[in-house]
């Protein structure tokens, strides 16, 4: 694939030229599984990317779903308090989390944590035309840079996003026994008895995909970066938001998909 | 400029792209060119690059391209290289036209050049000799001993037998400089082009480049083009050196023909003490 191209046309023409050049790499990064197994280089790369999305986000990843769990409880408990239905609010918690804040919230965090900084590597490889440089090696720039974050991102989401629910759980129950007067291991047990199988894969491939959108878009900005460190911010602000965008229409028509037909 | 100096010189190069299809067409008689621009129109914006410039490198020749700051001899690479396209006409490496090639094509066209980038470009996160092994390796072949040789070998010739554990954002410009040139050459290349490998060294280690420059072109018979604003150096070394203005070369010629030229701009260059900062 090449990487150095050169803009022309009207918006509409460059969106899809850009939506078009960016499922092609993402296909193509998708498709560099064996390089990133086999090739020493692109080993390295995977790991530290694995060690960086799953564990460098770690701090973030729990304040975020301590909270949203505590606050989440909080409000349904004041709603559920009315009717004498407070262990409701676990049920609630439980599917609301696996289903849809759980994936959404690690797919914010990646964003903001992961893609800005991927978007900003790859801006700056392109402005010190260390881009080129990997071109004129014939060294594929996708394979090399892309497949390896790809793969990282794929495999770290899910688990990620299982962590954020499990957190989150913790942080619910905590509030459910010291405000709402529900025992800790009652609520904690009510969440894993009404938590559906169906909710957990749809919520674990909901996170990969949104861990597809941000690594294909980030990489893609990334290597459309252009006018020096101005640009390099340029692109890392594009990044998050389309990300931000992606993942929030993605989210809707995966759910629509699974729970509407 | 006149009217009829512009239309004196499109006509020149009209005979040119002539002569040059002729020896195209015709390989036997004479040597195809490694390198060969027809016509090459290449504009950003306004601003015209690459203004119906046609000229030819022949392997084993040493051509060196001098001119003032952003007149395009970046982009003269870069379009060799096929990093950037051409508006209109066309470029030929090693008897392929780069517009008539696939990506993989040109993918294996470029593992024969070798590209040493103005700013160097090596990657951040390897040290200087994990940059300079990176083609090595990349490209299978040999094995990891057989690539520490080369290495090694690679980054004494350049100076830097005991900086290949830095990084790069541990070494000077220069070393960087020197680091990216190691890895320019390391693969033996048919072409290689340099843009500005003596800028930001000092007079001895320019010296050095040159005369490896000098070297590798020989033993190699690669064709080398050169980017660079040391005239001195360019006069010592080349086999042929232009002059880029205005996305044009004023004049392609032989050292001895430049020392003699009577044009301002070169005259500029040969004695800028002597000179009015209004040609440059
Ligand atoms: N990718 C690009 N996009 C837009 N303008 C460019 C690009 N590359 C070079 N230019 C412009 O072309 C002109 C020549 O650039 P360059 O070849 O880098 O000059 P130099 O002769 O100093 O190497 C400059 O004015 C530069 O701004
Ligand atoms: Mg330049």
């Amino acid at each position: 694939m090449t990487i150095v191209q050169e803009r022309e046309g009207g918006v509409v023409a460059t969106f899809f030229a850009a939506l078009g050049r960016s499922v092609q790499l993402m296909m193509l990064a998708l498709l560099g599984l064996p390089w990133v197994l086999l090739r020493r280089d692109s080993r390295q790369t995977f790991s530290r990317q694995l060690y960086t999305i799953g564990i460098g986000t770690l701090p973030v990843a729990t304040v975020v779903a301590m909270f949203t769990g505590m606050i989440l409880t909080l409000q349904l408990g004041i709603a559920f308090k009315q009717f004498s239905q407070e262990i409701m609010v676990a049920y609630t918690l439980s599917f609301a989390m696996l289903r849809e804040m759980g994936p959404f919230m690690t797919g914010i965090i990646l964003a903001s944590c992961v893609g800005s900084a991927m978007a900003a590597q790859l801006g700056t490889m392109k402005i010190n035309e260390e881009i080129a440089a990997l071109e004129m090696m014939s060294i594929d720039p996708v394979r090399f840079l892309v497949a390896p974050r790809m793969w990282a991102i794929l495999i770290m989401a899910p688990l990620l996003s299982f962590y954020t629910c499990i957190v989150a759980f913790l942080g619910g129950a905590t509030v459910g026994f010291t405000q709402l007067d529900v025992p800790f291991l009652q609520f904690v047990a009510e969440i894993v008895t009404v938590a559906e199988v169906k909710d957990l894969y749809v919520g674990l491939l909901k996170a990969a995909l949104f861990g597809a959108f941000i690594c294909t878009i980030s990489c893609s900005v990334g290597f459309a970066t252009t006018h020096g460190a101005a640009g390099v911010g340029a692109s890392t602000r594009r990044a998050v938001i389309y990300s931000f965008l992606a993942i929030l229409a993605g989210g809707y028509f995966v759910t629509r998909f699974f729970y509407v037909f | 400029m006149s009217s009829e100096v512009r239309m004196a010189q499109d006509a020149g190069v009209a005979m040119d792209t002539q002569c040059i299809r002729a020896a195209l067409a015709d390989a036997g008689t004479r040597q195809t060119p490694a390198i060969c621009f027809v016509d090459v129109m290449k504009s950003f914006g306004e601003r015209h690059v690459q203004d119906h410039q046609t000229f030819s490198v022949q392997a084993g020749e040493l051509f060196a391209i001098i001119g003032p700051s952003g007149t395009g001899k970046s982009v003269t690479l870069k379009l060799i290289a096929g990093l950037l396209r051409p508006d209109a006409g066309e470029v030929r490496v090693l008897g392929k036209t780069l517009s008539e090639l696939s990506s993989k094509e040109l993918s294996q066209l470029r593992r024969r050049i070798g590209f040493l980038f103005q700013g160097g470009a090596l990657l951040g996160w390897k040290t200087l000799a994990e940059n300079v092994a990176l083609p090595l390796q990349e490209h299978g072949r040999l094995t990891a001993n057989e690539i520490e040789a080369r290495v090694q070998a690679a980054l004494a010739e350049v100076g830097l037998k005991d900086a290949g554990e830095l990084y790069p954002a541990e070494v000077s410009g220069g070393m960087l400089k020197r680091a990216a040139f190691a890895r320019a050459i390391i693969e033996n290349p048919e072409i290689l082009l340099f843009d500005e490998p003596t800028s930001g060294l000092d007079p001895v280690m320019a010296y050095t480049i040159d005369s490896l420059v000098r070297k590798i072109n020989r033993a190699h018979h690669a064709a080398c083009v050169v980017v660079t604003h040391d005239m001195a150096g360019a006069l010592r070394y080349a086999d042929r050196i232009a002059f880029l203005k205005d996305g044009r070369f004023l004049i392609v010629d032989t050292p001895e023909a430049i020392r003699q030229s009577d044009l301002p701009e070169i005259q500029s260059f040969l004695n800028p003490e002597q000179t009015e900062v209004s040609h440059v």
